[in-house]
């Protein structure tokens, strides 16, 4: 397949990816907001805008962090580039351009991914009617998947696609911890003091872990254990550990295709090694925002390397 | 239930339907009788589901200097468009010795010009035409093709005059909404085709495939590598490179993906890069080379001209076949067939007057509220004046350029092209047609599929079918009879 095509389908995926943890995250800020008194309730808005590394951007354009306002800048503003409908727009983009390496399903649920999101997205987001957009954006990022796991040959260009899948979840797990630690956890004293529970449940909900976490841990909501589950249960589909053995393997499977392994995979195999050898006691020693950083920045490795390997680019 | 007609009984147009006394012609006849049970709010449903469907699949195209609308949808017209079999035998054969005289024509002009020597055609027709390539002159393209796929545009006037319109030498377009139009119509109305036999279309991307794999260079792995080049996805054709490539199991590649590498034309997949046997080019020639031609030109590949010259990858269509499809080399195609074919053309032109021959400018420049003035190098419908419909001023602002450039234009008379019906929520309305039939050439022969495109004019009374101008398309049906 061509390097072109290959690029656009890894970032088709990261792209629809990224919009969907986005939309989960702001349902996380919906919740906490409806909970909260009007202060704290501009503050969690504020929180996902931090967390979406957009504070810089939003604040040159508007003041003040109401729900509806943020909720158009981050699912529809024209004037933000990383909006969940640019995204769509993009990932859509990307698939036009590889459109001949896709089943038509896969094509059509993108295709019509955006144009329902399009058409919802067409006039200005109330708190109202807020909910209703969150779950079509899980819904049509859930029919994507589907129709890719039920209809595309597993192929290199299925282990493109689920490649670039995978790194955008780790990076946007390990981004959403990292931003919620730091704002929750203001030092590292505070680690197993008992702390408003419902923060943690947003950081769970904005993982789509809420209900598993609890599930395992009868109700108990701790910070130690809620890093644990997001960073090193393999069973868990956002978890770090669950991405990297995903990674690992669509690699694999390419190698064996393709009949040769190349720098990626031993970049990938370090990097799956070196997260197997942490434990949660390890990740608090080095600090998890440490641990956390030099995970983005092992994953985006990863993925310069995927893209250099495999001649993404000219 | 009787469909309403809206049929203008007394015009002198030939609708392929009706007859004028509200009789059915023969090609007809059984369309006819499945669309008088149907019911007129269902039939409008599925025209609704039809455009649901084609929104979906993202059969769309771009359109220049629209900025909103960046991808419109054809309107798609539910009646088709029927040729019997005896009508197609008889067209097919025409359109045939006229791709064979195109492309001894286009070797001839790139070797030795017998038909200049003759003095058959003038010599500045292709001396002064831009699509002329002197990087051509004494090269000929693997298996001696040069125009690997044709499109010719027909028109028809009455029972049994059909007429060439166009030839399209270059990359003709529109042959993915012939299939898709197929499919649309088969699903939507499965119980027509089980009841009428129609002849398929569905094996032309097959038959593509197979065509341009005959004319692979020599150096050509055993299964030649089949690629189709395109400008990208904001062309407004993009989809139907997508489309053609997907249903060949080709590669679509840009010209970024391409480069030359020992003498061969590579391209970049994840593997490394891997030569390339044909490219079927939907860029122009101006782009596909900036060392040779357009200096500028993102859209091409350094040296692939160099590569052609050298016999080792196949350009489809070759690189200068447009000097063919030129509107004053159109006029001289009765000459140009009998010249290569030794025998009369079967399929007549529209009669055209050269603005370039001083007598014939002089009737033009007479006659510019009853004639069609088109550009010679001119395309999709712009810079045309349809004089009957034109006001006074646009057409003195048009004798300006004409008499400014005569050598630039050509004129027709304004014909009287047939319609066929299209479905309104009113009922049954007569709309101009023409019909594009897609032609492939190889070594092994030429090859004609069943049908084609039919433009329709959506506008009521409108003669302009084109795409970009609003025109519609329909399925076209020939039958197997």
């Amino acid at each position: 397949m061509l390097g072109r095509t290959a690029n656009s389908i890894f970032w088709m995926c990261r792209y629809l990816e990224r919009a969907e943890n986005t939309a989960r995250l702001l349902d996380a800020g919906f919740r906490m907001s409806l909970t909260r008194a009007s202060d704290a309730a501009s503050e969690e808005w504020r929180s996902v805008i931090v967390t979406l590394g957009q504070l810089e951007h939003y604040d040159s354009l508007y003041d003040g962090y109401s729900g509806p306002q943020v909720c158009n800048y981050v699912l529809r503003d024209r004037e933000n580039p990383s909006s969940v409908l640019s995204m769509f727009e993009m990932a859509r983009t990307n698939a036009r351009v590889a459109r001949s390496s896709l089943t038509m399903e896969v094509w059509e649920a993108v295709n019509e991914g955006w144009m329902t999101l399009k058409d919802i997205l067409a006039r200005p987001v109330r708190e109202s009617n807020l909910g209703t957009v969150l779950s079509a954006i899980r819904r049509e990022s859930t029919l994507f998947r589907g129709a890719t796991y039920g209809t595309m040959l597993r192929n290199d260009i299925y282990h493109f696609a689920r490649a670039g899948t995978f790194i955008e979840r780790a990076d946007n797990t390990a981004r959403i911890l990292d931003v919620k630690y730091h704002l929750l956890l203001p030092s590292l004293s505070y680690v197993g003091s008992s702390l408003d529970s419902s923060q943690w449940d947003q950081v769970l909900r904005s993982l789509a872990g809420d209900r598993v976490y609890s599930w395992l841990n009868a109700g108990q909501m701790d910070p130690r254990g809620i890093a644990e589950f997001l960073i090193l249960d393999w069973r868990f589909p956002r978890s770090l550990a669950f991405s990297y053995e995903q990674l690992r393997q669509q690699l694999a499977e390419l190698a064996l295709e393709y009949g040769q392994e190349s720098d990626v995979h031993v970049l990938i195999g370090n990097t799956a090694h070196w997260l197997s050898e942490r434990t949660i006691d390890s990740i608090f020693e080095t600090g998890l925002h440490e641990f956390l950083i030099d995970f983005i920045d092992r994953n985006q490795a990863v993925a310069n390397a995927i893209a250099e390997d495999y001649r993404f680019i000219a | 239930m009787q469909h309403k007609r809206l049929m203008n009984t007394t015009s002198p147009t030939f609708d392929e339907m009706f007859t004028a006394d509200g009789g059915i012609r023969p090609a007809y006849a059984g369309y006819n009788e499945w669309l008088e049970v149907q019911d007129q709010h269902w039939m409008t449903h599925k025209g609704a589901e039809a455009e649901a469907f084609f929104r979906r699949t993202g059969i769309t195209f771009n359109v220049y200097g629209e900025q909103d609308a960046e991808e419109r949808l054809i309107p798609f017209d539910m009646v088709p468009r029927i040729i019997t079999g005896a009508e197609w035998r008889k067209l097919s054969r025409g359109i045939e010795q006229r791709v064979r005289a195109i492309n001894a024509l286009i070797h001839d002009l790139y070797h030795r010009q017998e038909i200049i020597r003759s003095g058959r055609l003038p010599e500045r027709l292709f001396r002064d035409n831009d699509a002329w390539l002197p990087e051509m002159v004494g090269f000929t393209p693997p298996g001696g093709v040069y125009t690997h796929i044709v499109g010719i545009d027909l028109v028809r006037t009455g029972a049994d005059e059909f007429m060439v319109l166009e030839d399209n030498a270059r990359t003709p377009s529109g042959v993915s909404y012939m299939l898709e139009n197929r499919e649309t119509m088969m699903a939507m109305f499965p119980e027509l085709f089980t009841k009428m036999r129609v002849r398929p279309v569905s094996d032309y991307p097959r038959r593509l495939a197979k065509s341009l794999a005959a004319c692979a260079p020599d150096c050509a792995s055993r299964r030649p590598v089949v690629a189709v080049l395109t400008p990208g996805v904001y062309n407004s054709a993009y989809f139907e490179h997508a489309f053609l490539a997907d249903q060949m199991g080709a590669e679509l590649i840009e010209g970024s993906d391409l480069h030359v590498e020992n003498g061969r034309v590579c391209m970049r997949t994840t593997r490394g890069y891997q030569p390339v046997d044909v490219i079927y080019r939907r860029i122009d020639d101006d782009f596909l080379d900036p060392l040779s031609f357009n200096p500028s030109s993102l859209l091409g590949v350094p040296g692939i001209m160099d590569v052609y010259r050298a016999g080792r990858v196949t350009i489809a269509n070759a690189p200068g076949a447009g000097v063919a499809d030129d509107k004053a080399i159109y006029s001289f195609m009765p000459e140009i067939v009998e010249f290569y074919t030794g025998e009369k053309p079967l399929l007549p032109n529209v009669p055209t007057w050269r603005c370039a021959e001083k007598d014939s400018l002089a009737y033009v420049l007479d006659h510019l509220e009853e004639l069609v003035v088109k550009e010679v190098h001119g395309s999709g419908g712009y810079g045309m004046l349809i004089g009957p419909t034109s006001s006074k001023r646009e057409i003195r602002a048009f004798r300006r350029k004409l008499e400014a450039k005569p050598e630039n234009y050509i004129a027709q008379p304004t014909l009287a092209l047939s319609t066929v019906p299209i479905f309104t929520r009113k009922g049954l309305a007569p709309r101009h047609v023409d019909l594009r039939p897609f032609v492939l050439v190889s070594p092994k022969g030429i090859e004609i599929t069943p049908g084609g495109l039919t433009r329709v004019a959506m506008k009521k009374g409108s003669l302009v079918v084109n795409s970009s101008q609003g025109g519609g398309t329909k399925d076209s049906w020939v039958l197997d009879d």
